[in-house]
C-alpha cells in the first residue's frame, strides 16, 4: 500500500482520546479505526515504523 | 454408460455435496468496487473483483477488469492486460493474482496438525495470450510454509480447465482465526528469490513459483483471464458449484461493503447534526464483517435532508470514524456540510448529481 499522509482523529464528544486516523492510502482518503485486525492500520504501523508521523488532531 | 455411473462420476469423493467451495466470488461475479470498468494498476494491491486482488510488485503496469468474456457455463472472468513491461523482473519483483483465505474458513482442514491435514483440489479456467508453463502457489500467514504447482497453457487466446491437487500440510502454523489462514493464488512473473524447482511438495520457505515459468509482463499487451475457481477437499475436482449472487455478495461483504449509488437502492440513512454542520450517523452493516472496516466516500458530493428543508449538498464532503465503530454497526460522521442546525434529525438522500456514498473496507 501506498501511504501518502496520516493523521488522528479525536472523539467528537468531548474531544478527549484519538478514536480512527483519516489517512490517505493508494490515493483514497480512509478514516481508519485503531484496531490492528483492520489492513490499513497494519499498513499504517508498518509506515511508521519506516520513519513516518501520524499527525496529531486538530 | 449408465446414469448411475454419471451420477458417481461426477459426485466428490469428500466433504460435502454443497458449499463445498472455500473460495469466495469465484466465478468472479461481484465486483462491487469497479463494476465493469477498466482500472490501471500501477505498482501496489489492486482489487479487481471481490475477494481478488493483483498484486504488483514490479516496474510493469496492468489494466484489470471484470469482462463478459467466459468459457461456457459461466458469465464472467477476470482479465489482466499488461500496459508497460518489465521484461527483466529484480530477484524480489513479482505479480501475482490471489485470494487470502480468513483462517476460519480452513480451520476444517486441519492443516498444521499432522496426519489430520486434510488433502485439497483446486480447479479453474484460465485463458492468455501467451503459452507456456505458470505457476500456482498456497502459502501460509507468515510466508514460511509454500507449496507450488504449474500449469500449461497450451493453446493461445483459449479458455482450458486445469486441476492441481494440494496434499495437506502436516507441519507449519495455519491461522483458524479472522487472519489469513490461506493466501492462494497464481504467479503471473516472480523473481528468482521466490522461485523453485521444488514442485508438488511443502517447502519451508516463501516462494511462488517455478524457475520454469512465463513472465506475463514481459509482453506489451499480454493477456491473462481467470473464472471458475474452487477449492475444495479431496483430491477430485468437480464440476463448478454456481450458487446464487445474493449468497455470493453476502459472503463478499464480510470483506468489502459499497453502498451502491442508485437512490432508490441505497436508501436514506437517520443522522443527528452533531453541531458544526456535521451529520452523525449509526450504520448496521448487511453482514458482521471480518474486522472493523476502514471508511471513505466513493466521492465528495454529498446530500441531506431534514423534516423541514430537502437538499443540504456539498461538494466536499468527508467521512470519519466515531467512537463507536465495531464489525456489525459502524457510527460515522460526515462533514462538509452547511446551514444545518444541531440536533436536528437529517436523511441522507443521494440523487443523480449528489452519488456519493460510504464504503467499507475489511479485507485483509
Amino acid at each position: 500500500m501506498v501511504i501518502e499522509n496520516a493523521k488522528y482523529n479525536k472523539n467528537t464528544y468531548d474531544n478527549s482520546k484519538n478514536v480512527s486516523i483519516n489517512a490517505t492510502i493508494n490515493g483514497i482518503i480512509w478514516s481508519v479505526p485503531l484496531d490492528e485486525n483492520n489492513v490499513h492500520y497494519k499498513a499504517i504501523l508498518e509506515w511508521v515504523a519506516d520513519g513516518n508521523t501520524i499527525d496529531s488532531a486538530d | 454408460m449408465s446414469n448411475a455411473r454419471k451420477l458417481a462420476d461426477n459426485l466428490p469423493l469428500t466433504g460435502a455435496f454443497s458449499n463445498r467451495n472455500i473460495i469466495i466470488n469465484g466465478a468472479m461475479q461481484v465486483s462491487q468496487r469497479h463494476g465493469t470498468s477498466s482500472v490501471t494498476v500501477a505498482p501496489s494491491d489492486h482489487y479487481v473483483v471481490d475477494r481478488f486482488k493483483i498484486q504488483d510488485y514490479s516496474d510493469a503496469t496492468f489494466s484489470s477488469q471484470q469482462v463478459g468474456d467466459a468459457p461456457t457455463g459461466f458469465m464472467h472472468s477476470s482479465k489482466l492486460t499488461v500496459t508497460g513491461t518489465d521484461t527483466s523482473l529484480g530477484t524480489t519483483q513479482y505479480q501475482r493474482f490471489l485470494q487470502p483465505i480468513e483462517g476460519s474458513n480452513v480451520s476444517h482442514l486441519k492443516w498444521g496438525y499432522g496426519a489430520m491435514a486434510k488433502t485439497v483440489t483446486l480447479s479453474f479456467y484460465v485463458k492468455s495470450s501467451l503459452t507456456g508453463t505458470f505457476s500456482v502457489f498456497c502459502f501460509n500467514n507468515s510466508a514460511n510454509r509454500s507449496f507450488i504447482s504449474t500449469y500449461t497453457i497450451s493453446s493461445a487466446n483459449t479458455w482450458e480447465k486445469k486441476t492441481v491437487t494440494i496434499t495437506g500440510d502436516q507441519s507449519g502454523a495455519w491461522l483458524s482465526n479472522t487472519g489469513v489462514g490461506m493466501y492462494l493464488g497464481w504467479s503471473l512473473g516472480t523473481g528468482t528469490n521466490f522461485q523453485t524447482s521444488t514442485l508438488n511438495a511443502w517447502d519451508a520457505s516463501f516462494k511462488m513459483a517455478s524457475t520454469s515459468q512465463v513472465n506475463l509482463a514481459g509482453t506489451n499487451g499480454a493477456t491473462w483471464q481467470i473464472t471458475g475457481v474452487q477449492l475444495e477437499l479431496g483430491s477430485k475436482a468437480s464440476e463448478f458449484e454456481h450458487e446464487s449472487v445474493g449468497i455470493t455478495l453476502s459472503k463478499s461483504q464480510r470483506y468489502f461493503y459499497k453502498e451502491t449509488t442508485v437512490s432508490t437502492d441505497t436508501g436514506g440513512k437517520l443522522g443527528v447534526c452533531s453541531g458544526g454542520n456535521t451529520l452523525v450517523i449509526d450504520h448496521a452493516l448487511p453482514v458482521q464483517m471480518r474486522a472493523k472496516p476502514s471508511v471513505s466516500l466513493t466521492n465528495a458530493n454529498l446530500r441531506c435532508g431534514d423534516t423541514v428543508a430537502q437538499g443540504f449538498t456539498t461538494t466536499s464532503g468527508t467521512v470519519s470514524l466515531n467512537t463507536y465503530a465495531g464489525s456489525a454497526s459502524v457510527t460515522y460522521i460526515l462533514g462538509g456540510f452547511s446551514g444545518m442546525t444541531s440536533y436536528r434529525t437529517y436523511l441522507t438522500e443521494p440523487d443523480g448529481t449528489s452519488t456519493g456514498t460510504v464504503q467499507f473496507e475489511a479485507e485483509f
